[in-house]
């Protein structure tokens, strides 16, 4: 079985043991599979790719391929404990909406996503003018997935705006936490929330 | 044949309730096991067949000498594996391999039933299984499979025995027959029917209406085949490599193919049993039963689903198997879904398809590991 990341690996720490998950856009269950293992999850998933899918169904996870911006809303609301996006939120055609299927499905949301806010990305853009390429993001413009990239103010923003409680923030750049400065010195960014 | 598989056929002490509201007298049922029953008596699978299936799912048919219609999927090293599971497949009621339907002697003169045999449901073929278990001691199921028809007995399964099956495998199936699947298998019935052997459905053993069904079959082969699946196959390829006849015989490769299915078929399988499992078919409609709701249907059960479909399955496409998978999901259900790619179209099920044989496994076996 694949390795969790250690992005993959704070998440999970955010899991209480025995909760209920649903991890959407969870690839090829590595971190359901990891959550039943260690923290014995009760463990659902949602994922785009059939072969992803198949993968992880023969890894024996309950997994539905679909699209998470059309089919969230069959699931029940606060129907399980965490409502996971990781890792995806940036490549959705509607944020928000899918934010807003998060927090009405989980009775939290765990969110994690590449901090565009980062010094790195800033001074990309700032000194060569052009959209920047990194280490966490490393496709060019034309070719990213990543469609509505934000920094970690713009994410704070808009969870005020949805009238959004923030339980929990966890800042990381490569593998150390980051405290002070967050939106200029991490690269990656870690809310669990609530409606 | 292997000495792990055995064939019975029971006679139910009981008669059989039906949807229709009529009941079917201590109807009997004929079906194939494979493997043994455990101490604890909680390691059976059963296996429900389409259509044209039987419960010849694991052992040579006696009728036409093929291998067991589903050794794919069941066998030593299978996904289900006689080493660990009891297999049972029961040939459905109303089908014509031993189990009652319209070819059997009708209890009260000996002659066939005929159209006399009552119109049965997926329901009612479910019914019957559930009898079986009874008899055969067995109280839950470890999981219920099946492809297509069998698909839908699956489902039906977790509607009318919501207690009775810990986890359901549901491939290449809908909830309900549209007006296309409806349409199809009209135009087999009335093919059947306008064969003048048919004589109303009174016809003697041996003398029924072949033509007609042979006809029946080709329609209905259309429908398990893609377009793309067909032209690799044949595409315009004329079977006398030189010239076309200008006649009617059979010029093109494809219409060799299907006189020949059709042909084949009418050795096996009896014209009103046709009729009847088709009409089971076009009267299924699981959400209908619940009030509307298909996730009501799912709602008393603790089982757990695999859902499965293939992108070339235009009879039971993938939007239905959709429909299902949003429903399970509404009540709550635990469901794997994944649509696989194969170029056969519906038949992809009992072919070889890539990561078949690994979803359903998978599914199984973590099924087992639960408390």
């Amino acid at each position: 079985m694949s390795a969790l990341t250690n992005r993959l690996y704070q998440l999970a720490g955010l899991v209480p043991v025995g909760a209920s998950v649903l991890d959407v856009g969870c690839s090829d269950g590595r971190l359901l599979a990891h959550l039943r293992d260690d923290r014995q999850v009760d463990g659902r998933g949602i994922e785009i790719d059939p072969e992803r899918v198949a993968l992880a169904v023969a890894r024996g996870l309950s997994v539905v391929q679909g699209d998470a911006e059309h089919d969230l809303a069959a699931f029940p609301g606060n129907s399980v404990d965490y409502a996971i996006l990781s890792e995806t939120l940036q490549a959705m055609a509607r944020p928000a909406l899918v934010l807003a299927e998060l927090v009405r499905i989980g009775r939290r949301a765990i969110i994690a996503f590449p901090n565009f806010g980062h010094w790195r990305v800033r001074a990309d853009l700032l000194l060569t003018g052009r959209m920047p390429v990194t280490r966490r993001l490393p496709q060019s413009w034309y070719d990213t997935p990543n469609i509505h990239l934000c920094t970690v103010r713009d994410f704070l923003a808009l969870a005020e705006e949805m009238g959004l409680t923030i339980e929990q923030q966890h800042f990381l750049s490569y593998r150390k936490r980051i405290r002070f400065c967050p939106n200029l010195r991490a690269d990656h960014a870690l809310f669990v929330l609530r409606k | 044949m292997s000495p792990l598989v055995s064939h019975n056929s029971i006679r139910l002490g009981f008669d059989l309730p039906l949807d229709s509201g009529q009941t079917l007298p201590s109807p009997a049922i004929s079906f194939e096991t494979v493997g043994k029953l455990n101490e604890r008596r909680d390691n059976a699978i059963l296996v429900c067949h389409a259509l044209t299936g039987d419960q010849y799912v694991a052992s040579t048919h006696p009728l036409t000498g093929k291998p067991g219609w589903w050794t794919r999927m069941v066998g030593e090293g299978k996904p289900i594996d006689p080493a660990r599971h009891f297999v049972i497949c029961s040939n459905v009621i109303g089908g014509c391999m031993g189990s009652e339907g319209p070819a059997s002697p009708h209890p009260d003169d000996g002659r066939l039933w005929g159209l006399r045999f009552p119109v049965i449901t997926v329901a009612d073929m479910v019914r019957a299984q559930g009898a079986l278990l009874d008899h055969l001691g067995i109280k839950a199921l470890r999981a219920v499979i099946g492809g297509s028809m069998g698909g839908m007995q699956a489902m039906q399964w977790a509607a009318s025995f919501p207690d009775r099956v810990h986890s359901v495998v549901i491939i290449a199936a809908a909830a309900r027959h549209s007006a296309q699947n409806i349409a199809f298998h009209e135009v087999g019935r009335q093919a059947i029917m306008a064969d003048s052997k048919w004589k109303g459905g009174a016809y003697e053993p041996g003398a029924g209406p072949s033509k007609g069904l042979a006809v029946a079959r080709m329609a209905a082969h259309i429908t398990y085949l893609s377009e793309a699946g067909l032209t690799a196959k044949f595409g315009r390829r004329l079977q006398m490599k030189d010239a076309k006849s200008f006649g009617f015989d059979a010029d093109f490769q494809v219409e060799s193919y299907l006189r020949h299915q059709g042909m084949s078929f009418v050795d096996r399988f009896d014209a009103n049993s046709y009729l009847y499992v088709t009409r089971a078919l076009d009267y299924f409609d699981l959400a209908e039963s619940h009030g509307g709701q298909l996730a009501s249907a799912f709602q008393k059960t603790g089982a757990r689903f695999c859902v499965i479909s293939f992108d070339t399955d235009w009879l039971y496409p993938t939007s239905e198997a959709k429909r299902v998978v949003q429903a399970l999901v509404a009540a709550g259900r635990h469901v794997s879904f994944v649509e696989l790619s194969s170029p056969y179209g519906h038949d992809a099920f009992l072919l070889d398809t890539p990561g078949l044989n690994n979803v359903v496994d998978g599914f199984l076996r973590s099924a087992e590991q639960l408390p």
